[in-house]
């Protein structure tokens, strides 16, 4: 067994295994930050942030999930970087700058999760910086702001909504919202695939559900944030 | 018709190679891809010139030797032929085409565009047989085996062994090869008993020959002559996962 790891598929279990728990926890990031807009106030997402803020069981998730990305991001890297080192001369047919690109009858995402995911994990920290470790660790102002409701919960709408009225900063969320959704395009159903649960029928539903998947998380993402960007301009 | 042939050439191994670019007037659409090769070479030969070392064989489509890249396509333009099949007709009159071998560092060139693809014949002796004793060639009806598993055993069994599908890879994977061996037993009743060592025994060589993981992409199943199917690889990966667990929980299989 301790070779299963090192071995291809194995390095390929653990992607796809780790990918597909950040999906699961993107889906429940998405329903909470969607509270921005059923509800203007405010309201619903700072309860819901408390929520996600105080519970345990997220406590107990968050520790995982930092995990998941790193072994993500670390075996990613492995398999990107072995793979790299296969084919030393590459078809010249092919011009000089497709080096390892051989052959265009595959789609563009899965040839390149490795930078879609180096776009990700740049907007990964951004948004870590100027949210999570604001909420958890460092404070900031707009948190203290009184909440509609009054009451002691800290004002998370405050600080999500005013980062929202940058233009750029919005920008950034569109740019991590497309790679989010090209890398699912590709991952959900190749995480499936890699798994061994695919085959001729199943290999269909998969592509489809890939494809909502990427689309509602992606395009659910930017969308939050345009919104709020647009609301503010009007 | 006329053509423009760029074709890498390399004397051996360590020889460093280049494309030599050739001009042939007397092609004709009704070649194949092979003879408009042949007479390109009889054009060398007359002109006391080394001729270009290609592999064929059977020239039908069934031992597939015939491997090179053209214009930057395994096997050349068209879905699911080999070169040897591949006609001429899919060319125009004063075209250019760039003929290369596959590219891989687990296929060496031995010359031109000759690449030593004994590295899938290393995984088949790591697996790619039925060890159980099944006796004399039992009788037809002995084995029931239901139809859809015997049709998609078939189909993989089609693997000629190209090499196309690592060619095509973007990461020199042979996942496509191993799926295509690994399946044809694992769905037959005598091959299923050892499928999951199988699967493991022949994917650990696949690694340790220098292929690189699979990352999906599909490109070997669009390249493949023989148009084996994504689907086989999804049932070498249950198969080693199995493997996999099996090793862990400490059981010898
Ligand atoms: C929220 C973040 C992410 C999610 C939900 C996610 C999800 C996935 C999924 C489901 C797969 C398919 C696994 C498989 O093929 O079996 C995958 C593959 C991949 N991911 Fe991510 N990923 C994320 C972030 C990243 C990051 C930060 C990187 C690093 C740069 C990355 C690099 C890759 C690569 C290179 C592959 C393809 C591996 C291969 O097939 O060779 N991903 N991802
Ligand atoms: S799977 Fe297809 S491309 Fe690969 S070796 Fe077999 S026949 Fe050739
Ligand atoms: S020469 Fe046998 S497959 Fe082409």
């Amino acid at each position: 067994m301790s070779n299963f790891f090192t071995s291809s598929i194995g390095k390929k279990f653990i992607m796809s295994l780790t990918g597909l728990f950040l999906i699961v926890f993107l889906i429940i990031h998405l329903t909470v930050n969607s509270m921005i807009v059923w509800d203007s106030s405010g309201e619903l997402f700072n309860r819901a942030a408390h929520f996600m803020d105080v519970n345990i069981a997220i406590s107990i998730i968050e520790p995982i999930l930092a995990i998941g990305v790193i072994l993500h991001l670390i075996y990613a890297s492995i398999i990107t970087l072995q793979n790299q080192l296969k084919r030393n001369v590459n078809y010249a047919a092919l011009g000089r700058y497709k080096k390892r690109d051989v052959t265009k009858e595959s789609n563009w995402p899965s040839r390149n999760m490795y930078i879609l995911g180096a776009v990700i994990i740049t907007f990964l920290v951004i948004h870590l910086i100027n949210f999570y470790w604001k909420m958890k660790f460092s404070g900031d102002p707009l948190l203290e702001e009184a909440t509609a409701a009054g009451g002691n919960v800290e004002n998370a709408f405050a600080l999500v909504t005013n980062k929202f009225q940058i233009w750029w900063y919005v920008g950034i969320y569109v740019i991590g919202s497309i790679a989010l959704c090209l890398h699912l395009y590709h991952g959900v159903w190749s995480a499936f695939q890699t798994l061994g649960w695919s085959n001729r029928k199943w290999r269909n539903i998969f592509n489809v559900i890939g494809v909502l998947i990427s689309v509602v998380l992606g395009g659910g993402f930017a969308f939050i944030a345009l919104f709020v960007y647009i609301q503010s301009l009007i | 018709m006329k053509l423009t042939l760029k074709i890498w050439r390399q004397k051996s191994p360590k020889d460093e190679g280049k494309f030599e670019t050739y001009q042939l007037d007397n092609a004709s659409q009704d070649m194949t891809f092979l003879e408009m090769l042949d007479a390109m070479n009889e054009k060398l030969i007359s002109e006391d010139k080394d001729p270009v070392a290609f592999e064929h064989d059977c020239r039908e489509g069934i031992c597939g030797s015939c491997a090179m890249m053209i214009n930057g396509k395994p096997h050349g333009p068209g879905k699911e032929i080999t070169t040897c099949q591949l006609n001429m007709k899919a060319f125009k009159d004063g075209d250019t085409i760039m003929v290369e071998p596959w590219r891989t560092n687990s296929f060496p060139i031995i010359k031109d565009l000759v690449v030593d693809r004994s590295a899938f014949e290393k995984i088949m002796e790591a697996g790619g047989f039925i060890d159980v004793d099944v006796a004399a060639v039992p009788d037809a009806n002995a084995y029931p085996v239901e139809k859809h598993k015997a049709e998609e055993a078939f189909d993989a069994a089609e693997c000629i062994g190209c090499g196309a599908c690592v060619a095509a890879c973007k990461n020199s994977s042979a996942m496509l090869f191993v799926a295509a061996k690994v399946s044809q037993y694992a769905l037959l009743p005598q091959g299923k008993i050892e499928g999951v060592q199988r699967a493991w025994n022949m994917l650990m060589k696949m690694d340790e020959l220098g292929f690189g993981s699979c990352a999906n992409t599909g490109a070997c199943e669009t390249e493949c002559p023989k148009g084996i199917s994504l689907a086989h690889i999804a049932r070498l990966n249950r198969e080693f996962i199995k493997a996999g667990f099996t090793k862990l929980a400490g059981e010898k299989r």
